[in-house]
């Protein structure tokens, strides 16, 4: 919930400095290592966006894969799961890329 | 007006934000790029929280575990211990009750509440919000308590020196591997309630294995806080800790 209201908060931060009346649409950057539930962002944006300048605006969570490098054997992997074991020699998988949690753009109406 | 999710590459809404950028979003709306943190607001207090505790070589540990693992019970002993060696204060966070601050205030070491309400976790503000009404010496150690959660607090900065995670044998010897999150955002493990590991089938091997496996920097205390078996390597390990801004010797 703490992050559906920091997106709001941001969102609508912007919005007020372009001078705009009403946020449309929120775009979201989420990487798939980010431990953050696209079904559960969702569902708390609808709440925190309420009686705000976002209020019925549409939420886009653009999903990001997440890559790891194993500790045994430092290969380069893709990662989905926060704990995954390297499909080369089964050493414990650690995330490099995939973390990101941005606010990409919005669109608004004046 | 519901809200939709787009997979980035194949998939046409991504692309079409991509194609449109800076232009007219239709309708006479405006798209406006942002391309900023999330948690950009509270990335940067946290980073502030970290510059005052370098400042006034304070070291502030950001104390977390399930509900229940003994964080504060933990904390009154170590105080009980350490008190009077060593300058000390707390900072408590719960959803809500001062319970766990009048717990401490019992103590005589100086203590702040934080009742997050609805919110699961403490956060850089309310950290930087309570420093204000504490007054701590050089050289304090200043522990946090979080709000019971393996899960949100990983991903929220104090400015902390470190994040001690609190387990438990009734917790299972798998913690680590279903929160790994958390266990690698910690650099120290307390394994509490060690008294309770003859009437449970808990294999501390094993934990410890699962613990070197998601994190093999983590330094684990393994201890009770109620009989006080294995706490003299933790309050040793307290005590002389190097506050962040310390000269080197």
């Amino acid at each position: 919930m703490s992050i559906a209201i920091s997106i709001v908060e941001l969102a609508c931060q912007q919005a007020g400095t372009a001078g705009a009346g009403r946020i449309t649409r929120v775009e979201v950057e989420v990487g798939a290592l980010a431990g953050v539930l696209a079904d559960s962002l969702r569902f708390c944006y609808e709440a925190a966006s309420r009686d705000t300048m976002a209020a019925d605006s549409e939420l886009v969570i653009i999903e990001l894969p997440g890559d790891g490098e194993c500790a045994s054997c430092h290969g380069r992997r893709d990662m989905t799961e926060a704990l995954a074991l390297c499909p080369d020699c089964g050493g414990i998988m650690r995330p490099r890329g995939g973390r990101e949690l941005r606010l990409r753009a919005i669109e608004v109406d004046d | 007006m519901g809200s939709g999710v787009a997979k980035t590459g194949q998939d046409h809404a991504g692309d079409h934000a991509a194609d449109h950028a800076g232009d007219q979003a239709g309708e006479g709306g405006r798209r406006l790029a942002v391309e900023q943190e999330v948690l950009a607001k509270n990335i940067a207090q946290a980073e502030h929280n970290r510059e005052h505790f370098a400042r006034h070589r304070i070291l502030a540990l950001n104390l977390v575990s399930s509900p229940g693992a003994g964080k504060t019970t933990l904390l009154e002993r170590t105080i009980l211990e350490l008190n009077g060696r060593l300058p000390l204060a707390v900072i408590e966070g719960d959803q809500q009750t001062l319970l766990d601050a009048q717990r401490i205030e019992r103590t005589g070491v100086p203590v702040v509440q934080v009742n997050t309400g609805a919110g699961c976790h403490l956060d850089a503000e309310m950290i930087h919000r309570a420093l204000h009404r504490l007054e701590l010496s050089a050289g304090s150690r200043l522990l946090i308590e979080n709000v019971g959660n393996l899960v949100c607090p990983a991903m929220f900065d104090l400015g902390e020196a470190a994040k001690v995670v609190i387990i438990s044998p009734t917790e299972g010897e798998d913690k680590p591997l279903k929160y790994p999150a958390m266990f690698t955002a910690a650099s120290i493990c307390v394994i509490n309630k060690i008294d309770l590991l003859p009437y449970l089938d808990f294999d501390l091997a094993l934990c410890r294995q699962y613990l070197q496996q998601v994190n093999p920097d983590l330094q684990i205390f393994t201890l009770s806080a109620k009989s006080g078996e294995g706490l003299a390597d933790w309050l040793e390990w307290l005590a002389t800790a190097q506050p962040p801004g310390a000269a080197a010797v």
